[in-house]
């Protein structure tokens, strides 16, 4: 433990700039450096993602490592495996975070391993204990019944963050920070997976992370039809429309739109909860949100634990009423 | 095709939020009363993406369950849905680990096992939600790993599988034998038959102990933990919903818009 120092994370980059996860996790990494009153630096992995260093700087790095191949073009475990060992190994941060999405999901328990190491993931909140100087690892369990705070004293200390739950500094590009890049040192022969296609589901209207307003449909919806309805109002609110688990997987709406533990994470204004009876692995995908309505047949649905408005009622009556005193009132 | 695929027992997550409790002096979960524990649902998944390949070309499933107080029901379920052998890790030794010692004995059981093409997990459990024994099994075995799948095929001894990303999904092509994490994007498993029911019924599981598996005890359970639980608690929820009425539920939605309008929140 003694030799290892420093806060790590790993810094994504998407369409030549630092990804969302990214700030958010240089804010959280930010504090947990300080309170250790160790150096905080970020890796960015990729072709051509040197030209985005000095931003993760000006986002609270004091370090960037970069290293750049065209071979990590795009996300392949085997690859960023190999960069990941590589950098963790050099560099002996004492704490390496990453973010709950597609990349993290699958390098840090496959990274932890390899490193002889633990990780905890879909933590929502970190910190410094005072006394012991670990990283206390705050992760919900049981769908989000429950959370559990973990310690780990193998090195380095893994987590990966919720999206969102990091809260990013504001950009500073007169903060100073040092860059240096580290070779790949990639044998290509060694990836054993091969992207053959990237499939995206087209979006209409506002997508589901970007939207001030958002209308979602559960189980009670019934099907698709339903949905259009939902739609309908959206189209009036400037929403974008999401789900819980059952629509999507009974393939009344597409997968991509699924709210939840397993699904997209938001925090729009206001989220208006429709025939939704507040799971708790929902919940975790949409508890965020600054205002949640709820419109539900059961007066005891779990929902109305989190609401700030509620509708006890049909919806398929409810709505209708609802969208046009809307449509009046906002005319 | 030669199939493993890893099943958990949990409690079932669908069980109401209400029932659900925690014993803040042993830092566990109380199973709540009279709701049986199920199969953790993306491990069925992972069962019936194993059993698309057995229909589509042939070959063998074994599943492979790690835990104590197995309840026969209730792990037996991939054989009523057609798997072909059981094996059970069932010891008080395995009991209280993490993601560490739990796929530490999965890796034993597995080279146990012998031959395989595809090991299938589950994309995370239903209790933990750790989401990390797949990933840690194929590391510990030295086998390429796909996760988060949401359809997979087997050609010419290599697997395509479609990887959810958040917008869509990625075509990857793996060579075997490999690792392959399942996500609920795959669609409902099937439902056990009568005679898959039967079958199961009169199949005993194979049950390894870890002196079977020549592992060692310090590896595996409380005792291989690498990680260290200093609490687990509930959030409290604060229920302070308003509740908008009306004369009937249509006059409700139509006051729910004017509360909303006068508290400038559309």
């Amino acid at each position: 433990m003694a030799d290892n120092k420093g806060v790590m994370i790993l810094a994504e980059v998407g369409d030549g700039k630092l990804a969302a996860i990214a700030t958010e996790l240089l804010g959280a990494g930010r504090k947990l450096a300080d309170d250790l009153g160790e150096e905080l630096s970020a890796v960015m992995v990729g072709s051509g993602v040197g030209a985005v260093a000095q931003e993760a700087i000006a986002f609270g790095a004091d370090k960037v490592y970069v290293v750049d191949d065209a071979l990590l073009k795009d996300y392949r475990t085997d690859s960023y495996m190999a960069v990941m060992e590589k950098v963790a190994k050099e560099v002996m941060p004492k704490v390496l975070l990453m973010g709950q999405n597609s990349i993290g999901r699958d390098l840090a328990p496959r990274l932890a391993f390899r490193l002889d190491t633990t990780v905890t993931m879909d933590c929502v909140e970190l910190a410094i204990d005072p006394d012991s100087k670990l990283l206390l690892q705050t992760k919900p369990v049981y769908g989000g019944n429950a959370r559990a705070i973990f310690t780990s004293e193998s090195m380095p200390q893994m987590a990966t963050l919720r999206v969102k739950a990091g809260e990013p500094l504001a950009r500073d590009d007169s903060r100073k920070g040092e860059v240096v890049n580290i070779d790949a040192g990639l044998d290509a022969s060694a990836i054993r997976t091969e992207v053959k296609d990237t499939v995206l589901e087209e979006v209409k209207g506002i997508k589901l992370e970007d939207a001030n307003v958002v209308v979602a449909g559960g189980r009670g919806i019934g099907g698709p039809e339903g949905f259009q309805e939902l739609e309908e109002l959206a189209k009036l609110l400037k929403a974008a429309v999401g789900a819980s688990r059952p629509p999507c997987d009974n393939g009344w709406v597409p997968d991509t739109i699924q709210v939840g533990l397993t699904g997209k994470i938001v925090s729009p204004d206001v989220y208006i909860a429709v025939a939704i009876s507040g799971s708790s692995q929902h919940l975790a995908g949409c508890s965020g949100s600054k205002n949640i309505i709820a419109i539900n047949r059961d007066a005891e649905a779990n929902i109305f634990k989190e609401a700030a408005y509620g509708v006890v009622g049909d919806w398929k009556k409810v709505v209708p009423a609802f969208r046009d005193k809307l449509k009046e009132l906002l005319g | 095709m030669n199939m493993i695929v890893c099943v958990k027992q949990v409690i079932d997550p669908e069980a109401p939020p209400a029932s659900f409790k925690i014993d803040t002096a042993s830092n566990s979960v109380v199973p709540p009363a009279g709701v049986p524990p199920v199969i953790s649902p993306f491990d069925e998944q992972a069962v019936e993406a194993a059993l698309r390949i057995k229909d589509a070309m042939g070959g063998t499933i074994t599943a492979v369950s790690l835990g104590t107080g197995l309840l026969r029901d209730v792990v037996k379920k991939p054989l009523s849905m057609g798997a072909d052998e059981l094996v059970l890790l069932e010891d008080a030794a395995f009991d209280g680990g993490d993601s560490w010692s739990i796929a530490a004995a999965l890796a034993a059981a597995i080279k146990k096992i012998g031959e395989y093409d595809i090991i299938f997990c589950g994309r995370q459990a239903a209790d933990w939600d750790a989401g990390q024994v797949g990933s840690g099994l194929a590391e510990l075995l030295g086998l390429p790993s796909v996760t988060l799948a949401k359809k997979v095929e087997v050609n010419d001894g290599k697997a395509t599988v479609e990887r959810v990303i958040p917008d869509g999904y990625e075509v990857v092509e793996v060579s075997l034998p490999a690792l392959i994490t399942v996500s609920n994007e795959l669609g409902e498993p099937r439902y056990a038959t009568i005679k898959g029911i039967m079958a199961a019924k009169r199949k005993e599981p194979i049950v390894w102990t870890p002196a079977d598996l020549g592992i060692d005890t310090s590896q595996i359970g409380a005792a291989g933990r690498r990680t260290r639980m200093l609490r687990l608690f509930q959030p409290v929820r604060e229920g302070t919903c308003e509740i908008i009425e009306g004369e009937d539920e249509a006059d409700a939605g139509a006051n729910l818009a004017k509360r909303l309008s006068e508290a400038k929140l559309l």
